[in-house]
């Protein structure tokens, strides 16, 4: 292998890559052939450091300086005075606004993300070269038995990141029967993301897929299985890529195929392309797919270990899980269980987001209080507002509220307090947000996703809808608030799958932690946010007013029109706005110099 | 990225190819078909969908039932620049569905819409993982990250020059 004085790291997850990084990439490759340097740097293109708010990234290797808010036009500065001259450039080791990256890195501690960043991911050898592979040359060299590999992860304590928090070496059990019989098996894999705002499972393909293909050999060959899947959304296009051109390396590696690691082992995996369904998310929906046919989701039992794709035994979880299988088999099950806590053993990654100002990858042991994500890693709220509350588990989550900071993050302590883990998505809300417009805006969500299979989920998503699409217009009444709590327990025990079932969630502990705003909507018709836009007045300050009439010019509804006022010390009389003819576009309050115009 | 625009003739000649790769295969080669007949054709008109259905010798009911369940594929044509607004929540919260008014209003179309000259189209999207930059709106392939309403007029003059 070459020998580099320095390698320069590029990360090219979907953040940095949406801002240009790949052009980063090419011009470092570019200005260090021309210097002559080609043999002394390496330039490396690594999946994401996380810190996506600060992207992209940079890090030059042996300092390990982090370069934040990179362009192509600072390359040739970054390689003149660090690469060459020794001197790191101060102006790009700020991470810019209020982010920290020090205290983003301080509490986390990676095994699902470990390689990510780390590692060229297009490259099966970096992957290698960082114990890649070893766990699957373990289990298939020293011909352990399956049981017994089984048994270590459900010892681990390791349960479905996917959202339901099954335990993951059951899951291997169940499916385990009658093995070298010759019965058809499959193992699966979920990257179907769906839930908005939440990006981990790309950034694991997309940054370390390798470690995904080896778990799912090893699971293989606890149940005896040889054909694997990985269901992947078509809107990851680079996740993908990076997938399919680890599956060819490790077939050309003979680290998946026939006879693998000449153990007699043979193991097939290939990518099916979903579609854009988030019912597809769920089980027995994901496999209809895969088969394709419309996502519909099917009574359970039979469950998929005994009856799954093509009909039969499968198992199938979600990338995150399979992240943290090789790990479990190389450091043995008693490592990763004294993570976490009682209940909910390792480490989960969460991808936050929203108003906050260290947006971005993080993942942390369970049972990190809800406080130390949102202020010591996400480094607090931006532009000095209040934190209102944080949204876990996407449309089938809940609401948690400031009161509840102190929560220690754990699948049991979540569903406690009306949320759920989810695939972890992370969304921080601040005073601005409306909450009931957010409940509203995942019952949209949810109206569009229901797969229109079974009534309760199709006619009660919908019926939700409506609603809150009252409420927020100012037309609701304090019944609709108790119709909402009752169709929301009609959904949870009537609907066939998750979808449904977790579907009221968002409205559930939005009314629970915020149930004055709801009434505020109904009696007083006052969004306190101003986020709902038939509940807000617009006015002119009349004695603000210098009647200069930009306002006026900008009303695209010719609302605004002069008084006879003119107010003490001003010399032109004032304009007023009639609220019947406002349309609350707010095009009038960007026009005002004087800030003369309000929103109530 | 702008799109390639092929001839019909081309187009059929491509997707015969794509179709005797999985003839006679039935259902479970439906999806790979249908994604990659939307690559040629940009949309899934009802021909396609039939011819389809002919060569993995399912019903066209099945082809259609499929189509119009996953938000994937589109039975619709897209302008030749499509806007494509992300209303995952971390973009909503920070104000994703004002950049969509203000596209919708420059544009003078609703989302799911073409522009008569074909040559814009509007549609949002759930997520695209880049949560980071929120809040997002793709063009074709190019992504705007951190957006604000008042840069939409400038972005859409740009791609006006280019068409």
């Amino acid at each position: 292998m070459d020998n580099y004085r320095a390698h320069v790291l590029v990360c090219c997850g979907t953040g940095c890559t949406s801002s240009s990084s790949m052009k980063i990439m090419e011009k470092f490759n570019e200005v260090i052939a021309e210097k002559g340097l080609a043999n002394e740097i390496k330039v490396v293109k690594t999946g994401c450091f996380g810190l996506c708010a600060a992207g992209p990234i940079v890090v030059i290797y042996p300092e390990g300086t982090m370069y934040y808010r990179c362009t192509p036009e600072d390359v040739e500065e970054l390689v003149n005075e660090h690469l060459i001259n020794g001197n790191e450039v101060e102006r790009l080791k700020n991470a810019g606004g209020s982010t920290d990256p020090k205290n983003f890195y301080a509490k986390q501690q990676r095994v699902a993300l470990r390689n990510c960043g780390r590692i060229n991911p297009e490259d099966i050898n970096e992957y290698i070269a960082y114990d890649g592979y070893q766990a699957l040359g373990k289990v298939l060299t020293e011909k352990m038995d399956p049981d017994a590999v089984i048994q270590s992860i459900i010892d681990s304590g390791l349960r479905g990141r996917g959202g339901g928090g099954f335990p993951t070496g059951l899951k291997w059990k169940f499916a385990s029967g009658n093995r070298g019989q010759g019965i058809t098996k499959y193992v699966c894999c979920n990257a179907d993301e769906g839930d908005p705002g939440a990006f981990m499972d790309r950034s694991i393909l997309e940054g370390d897929p390798h470690s995904v293909i080896e778990a799912m050999a090893i699971a293989g060959y606890c149940i005896d299985a040889h054909q694997g899947y990985v269901y992947v959304r078509a809107e990851y296009p680079i996740a993908v890529q990076r997938l399919q051109l680890a599956i060819d390396q490790a077939k050309e590696m003979g680290l998946l195929g026939k006879n693998i690691f000449g153990s007699g082992f043979d193991f097939d995996l290939d990518i099916r392309l979903g579609a854009g369904a988030f019912v597809c998310g769920e089980e027995t929906a994901l496999m209809r797919s895969i088969e394709g046919k419309r996502g519909n989701p099917t009574p359970r039992p039979p469950f998929p270990a005994i009856k799954g794709l093509f009909g039969k035994p499968t198992i199938l979880n979600n990338v995150e899980t399979y992240a943290n299988i090789p790990q479990i088999i190389l450091k043995g099950a008693d490592w990763f269980a004294s993570m976490g806590t009682e209940k909910s053993k390792g480490t989960k990654v969460f991808a936050l987001g929203g108003k906050v100002n260290n947006v971005g990858l993080l993942e942390i042991p369970m049972g990190t209080t809800v406080r130390e994500i949102v202020f010591d890693i996400g480094g607090g709220i931006p532009n000095g507002k209040a934190f209102k509350a944080v949204q876990t588990g996407g449309p089938s989550g809940g609401c948690i509220p400031a009161s509840l900071l102190d929560t220690p993050i754990d699948y049991d302590n979540l569903v406690a307090v009306g949320s759920m883990m989810g695939s972890g998505g992370m969304i921080i809300m601040d005073e601005d947000t409306c909450m009931v417009d957010i409940a509203k805006f995942f019952l949209e969500f949810t109206v569009d996703e229901s797969c229109g299979k079974c009534s309760p989920c199709r006619i009660g998503t919908k019926r939700m809808y409506e609603i809150l699409s009252r409420i927020t217009d100012g037309t609701g009444t304090l019944d609709d608030i108790q119709a909402l709590e009752d169709v929301a327990v009609a959904l949870k025990n009537g609907s066939l799958c998750a979808l449904g079932q977790t579907a009221a969630n968002p409205i559930l502990s939005t009314l629970k932690h915020f149930r004055e705003e709801y009434v505020e909507h109904v009696v007083d018709k006052k969004c306190r946010c101003g986020v709902c836009k038939n509940l807000l007045a617009f006015s002119i300050d009349k004695d603000k007013c210098v009647g200069c009439g930009m306002c006026a010019k900008a009303c695209p509804a010719s609302a605004i029109t002069r008084t006879d006022y003119i107010a003490p010390g001003k010399k032109l009389a004032a304009f007023e706005i009639d609220s019947s003819k406002c349309v609350k576009c707010g095009a009038c309050m960007g026009t005002c110099k004087l800030k003369a115009i309000v929103k109530q | 990225m702008s799109i390639i625009k092929l001839t019909p003739e081309e187009q059929a000649t491509k997707l015969e190819a794509v179709l005797s790769k999985y003839r006679g295969q039935g259902q479970k080669a439906l999806m790979a078909s249908l994604q990659q007949a939307q690559e040629i054709y940009g949309y899934l008109p009802l021909p396609v969908q039939k011819k389809v259905a002919e060569a993995l010798e399912v019903s066209v009911a099945e082809v259609y039932g499929v189509v119009s369940f996953y938000s994937f594929f589109s039975l619709k044509p897209k302008g030749e620049y499509a806007f494509n607004v992300c209303l995952g929540t971390a973009c909503y919260v920070k104000g994703s569905q004002a950049l969509l008014d203000k596209i919708e209003d420059c544009l003078g179309i609703k989302q799911g819409d073409v522009t008569e000259d074909t040559k814009f189209s509007i549609s949002a999207c759930r997520c695209v993982g880049a949560c980071g930059l929120a809040p997002v709106v793709l063009v074709n392939d190019d992504v705007y990250g951190r957006l604000l309403p008042d840069e939409i007029p400038g972005i859409i003059a740009k791609y006006k020059e280019e068409a």
